[in-house]
């Protein structure tokens, strides 16, 4: 969803707003107004501030942002209430005199309820989490596919199936190859490695899932909105993790077709694009007798 | 209420060492009190140089393509910073320097159940802990694969120096090290009580360590295993988790030729995770022996307390694989729940350690400051935890900063707030003087800053994307002025532990005598004198609850209360003697609860009497005689 500006607006539940002379006149009214709005917008989850992550740019990364900006109020509040307890107790309770307080040690009522208040806590919690989770790792049959190898210390994007079948971008580094993607469509990332552990992370879609070697991990992208984005391995590989970089770049479906043909008209498809800067070198070589740059990707 | 007994344990306790002196003392010693300063003294020179290993990472981020160091020596310098923290500081400060130091004497033991493992203990630690520096001297740098070694990373593949080798041998080393303080602490906790002190009238502390021990036993050799597998992975040919030159050619991987590339993973983290449980557990059990002493109250809910302790040791047995949520190959909602599920017992403890302090007369001293610290931090650090168990929100935020920052926030609150809040308490005790009240919390106050300032930022940035582990990070995203923040808050740190530093020196140059129990604490340690002689007790006091000291410095006053059971308080002339129907707690307590005065037991032998002497005014004063009335504790009466 795109992000509107926040206001009075009806909700996605379609709560009506609450008018400020029924509120006057109804107290209790108004308290559920308001917390029907509170849930509603919680719901939307587009009125609600981010909190200081991305809105992202994929279906599944919508329903991650709205599950952590449900987390992020509630952990809030958490917080905050057991701040002001703990420095309550701290403060109130300094020392007065020199009397010996009472020595109470048990309180059964209270042991009891803040064992039970958090256990319920927690199963609500684990119950958004259970159905986000599995949004967003749902992989209905797509339309299209990558294969997408990690090696050190750079990317493999190789196209399978769909309008840019066979074409391959590979980059190094701070060349940060482009992933190019059309929107609006299921795309399938088929996430490898060629050597150590990687990790494919992308704010903008916030979503990261390991490149392994020898196991493949497969997941869903149903990308919303156009625009180049800032991708990187977040999993420590070696010397030059912190520049293996790249990019999603996010087209309209037309284009999309028109970029993958002009690449597979440029010879054989695979655009390659080696060669760190003079003056470096690599400790610990990649495996012997095979290359990230070839290589069968058949998923 | 002078009962003093002398168990048979201590009977013919050595009024004085027969032994070598001076360093042959130190090397050749079983005393676990000399042992525990020595672990406790090398732990925190680690955790020093640990510290100035942090610096570096900081200098370098102040600039978003820093030339301060290398690529490879930013990667050497957070892998050994985790690694030295972690297995060098934070578990041996716990389990081998305080709790090696204090259980025995707060269990009333004459010394360790195993006193020569006890020593070897320490030696392999300390062999340790220098082959895992000695990294530093050899071609091609110190170990540089991060504190986790993920395979096939860690193999010789791709980081074949000998640093490498040195860090897998050495964990093997503070593994074994470990384990063995583990069975010493279980066996003495098992055996070696004094006659009355049942298991539940063992002070939490102990109790942390029991259950510390027990996870050691369960979560170390699992991981000296999963070493012993990668250095034969390393040197001897064998695939366990070497993936090199095992794919068919149509590029899947064969699985009769493959190691596995999460099998590391998994083993590693079955320890970690437990291990990042043994290294809080021990601190919990600080902040719960200080949170009272300087509250003057028992703790609130000490069974519950002691059951959420073997809570979280259950339950963290079984979270290992949230660290894998991203691998894809794990089953996500069951590690999901059992990791929410932790938050229950320690939000108990949350609960237990406010409900300490509730009603109390809190005295501000520097452990209690320390510990109060430590609440803060582990609040942020616990419900950014929560935060982290939900795997969709763990998928963008995992290898991030927000990483960074939450498990600082846990493992600094705990390992350094708590550890140092601790050391500040303890310390009367191990050298009879006294650490500067003063310089104590100029200490915490620029520790305290400087740990919100140092982190706080880091939540951000990796919510915006910053990945940890990286030397370099782009220039247009805005990152650089919450990094160099967070730099400015490290040298707050740096500076507060060098004011710590000027704190001991004052100490060693102008000692301030301790006395026996300078404040007012409750567990036996503070009944034998400071130092303790060489086998820790010439007598013991009765031991009807879980503070015998207390109880014998405080005769009058009621051992246990229970919220509705009416009891007089210690102030005189509100309730009156009338108002208990019997002493609360059922301890078989022969104090009077009745009995309206607070004056405090005649020092016998070794009394508590000493706090004042020097100008070191003890935490708790004198308790006794003033007679005002309208304390807490007289409206609190139900």
């Amino acid at each position: 969803m795109e992000p509107s500006p926040p206001g009075p607006v009806a909700t996605a539940d379609g709560t009506p707003p609450p008018t400020g002379a029924a509120a006057r006149r109804r107290p209790a009214r108004l308290w559920t107004a308001l917390a029907l709005v509170a849930g509603g917008l919680l719901l939307a989850g587009c009125q609600v501030p981010t909190f200081g992550i991305h809105r992202a740019v994929t279906r599944q990364g919508s329903d991650s942002v709205k599950l952590w900006q449900g987390f992020f109020i509630s952990g809030s509040i958490v917080f905050i209430v057991v701040l002001i307890l703990i420095v309550w107790a701290a403060v109130r309770y300094r020392r007065r005199s020199n009397d010996i307080p009472r020595q109470t040690q048990y309180h059964l009522a209270w042991e009891i309820a803040y064992t039970v208040l958090p256990v319920i806590i927690v199963l609500i919690l684990f119950g958004f989490i259970f159905v986000t989770e599995n949004n967003v790792d749902a992989t209905p049959k797509p339309k299209m596919s990558v294969t997408v190898t990690g090696f050190q210390w750079g990317w493999r994007f190789h196209y399978t199936t769909g309008p840019a079948k066979t074409v391959t971008v590979i980059g190094v580094e701070l060349q940060s190859p482009e992933l190019v993607l059309p929107e609006h469509e299921a795309v399938r990332v088929y996430l490898r490695s060629h050597d150590v552990i990687h990790g494919f992370y992308l704010p903008a879609i916030e979503f990261s899932r390991y490149a392994q070697p020898g196991i493949t991990n497969e997941f869903n992208l149903n990308l919303t909105k156009t625009g180049t984005f800032r991708g990187q391995c977040t999993q420590f590989c070696g010397i030059y993790h912190s520049i293996m970089r790249f990019r999603l770049k996010v087209v309209t479906p037309a284009q999309f077709t028109s970029w993958a043909s002009a690449k597979r008209a440029a010879g054989s498809g695979t655009s390659v694009s080696t060669g760190r800067k003079s003056g470096t070198t690599s400790t610990g070589g990649g495996p012997a007798g095979s290359s990230p740059y070839t290589g069968s990707t058949t998923p | 209420m002078t009962d003093v007994i002398a168990p048979p344990a201590v009977a013919h306790a050595h009024e004085e060492e027969h032994g070598p002196s001076g360093l042959m003392k130190w090397i050749t010693t079983t005393d676990h009190k000399v042992i525990g300063l020595s672990y406790i003294i090398t732990s925190v020179v680690l955790f020093y140089i640990a510290g100035l290993l942090a610096m570096g990472i900081r200098v370098q981020l102040i600039t978003p393509s820093g030339t301060f160091i290398s690529f490879q020596q930013f990667n050497e310098l957070f892998s050994m910073h985790g690694s030295i923290m972690l297995y060098l500081f934070a578990g041996p400060f716990a389990f081998g320097g305080l709790a090696n130091y204090i259980v025995p004497l707060q269990v009333g033991a004459p010394d360790m159940a195993f006193p020569r493992l006890n020593a070897l203990s320490y030696w392999l630690y300390l062999g340790g802990s220098i082959m895992m520096l000695m990294g530093f001297a050899v071609a091609g740098g110190a170990a540089n694969f991060g504190w986790v070694a993920y395979a096939p990373l860690s193999t010789s593949t791709y980081t074949p120096g000998a640093g490498q080798d040195l860090w897998v041998m050495a964990l093997v080393l503070t593994g074994f090290s470990a384990i063995f303080t583990g069975v010493n602490l279980v066996g003495t906790i098992f055996y070696l009580r004094a006659p009355g002190m049942t298991m539940f009238r063992m002070p939490i502390f102990t109790w942390n360590m029991l259950v510390t021990a027990i996870l050691i036993l369960i979560a170390f050799p699992v991981l000296t295993a999963a070493l012993v597998m990668l250095f034969a992975d390393r040197h001897f040919g064998t695939k366990i988790y070497e993936v090199v030159g095992c794919h068919m050619a149509s590029g899947a991987p064969d699985a009769h030729a493959c190691g596995s590339s999460v099998l590391w993973q998994n083993l590693f983290w079955f320890f970690g995770h437990p291990e990042v449980y043994i290294l809080a557990l021990p601190y919990f059990g600080m902040v719960t022996t200080i949170l009272p002493v300087f509250s003057r109250k028992p703790v609130f809910g000490y069974k519950t307390l002691v059951f959420a302790t073997m809570a979280i040791a259950a339950l963290s047995t079984g979270v290992w694989a949230h660290h894998m949520f991203t691998t894809g190959t794990v089953l996500l909602p069951f590690f999901s729940l059992m990791t929410l599920l932790i938050a229950v017992p320690t939000g108990i403890k949350f609960f237990n350690w406010i409900g300490t302090m509730w009603r109390g007369q809190i005295v501000y001293k520097t452990p209690f400051l320390f510990c109060f610290g430590f609440l803060l931090g582990f609040l942020m650090g616990g419900v950014t935890g929560v935060i982290l168990a939900a795997p969709p929100l763990d998928f963008f935020v995992h290898t991030t900063y927000f990483v960074v920052a939450h498990f600082h926030q846990v493992l600094f609150g705990s390992a350094v707030f708590a550890g140092f809040g601790g050391f500040y308490f303890w310390f009367p005790k191990m050298f009879g003087r006294m650490l500067n009240d003063r310089l104590g919390k100029v200490h915490f106050w620029l520790l305290f800053v400087g740990f919100w300032l140092t982190f706080m930022p880091q939540y951000i940035v990796g919510l915006r994307g910053m990945p940890r582990r990286v030397a370099s990070y782009p220039a247009d995203l805005g990152w650089q002025s919450w990094n160099i923040a967070s730099t400015i808050g490290a040298f707050l740190i740096a500076a507060s532990f060098a004011v710590m530093l000027v704190n001991l020196w004052v100490s060693w140059r102008y000692p301030v005598s301790a006395g026996d129990n300078p404040w007012d604490a409750h567990t036996l340690e503070w009944f034998t004198t400071s130092p303790p002689p060489h086998h820790n007790y010439m007598h013991l006091p009765m031991i009807r609850s879980e503070r015998p000291t207390w109880d014998y410095n405080h005769p009058t006053s009621p051992s246990i209360g229970v919220h509705g059971a009416r009891y007089a308080t210690a102030t005189p002339g509100r309730d009156g003697p009338s108002g208990n129907g019997h002493p609360p707690g059922g301890n078989g307590s022969g104090v009077h609860a009745g009995e309206a005065s607070a004056s405090r037991a005649e020092g016998a032998s070794g009394g508590s009497g000493g706090g004042d002497a020097g100008g070191q005014p003890g935490a708790a004063g004198e308790p006794g005689g003033s007679g005002e009335p309208g304390g807490p504790g007289g409206e609190g009466a139900p």
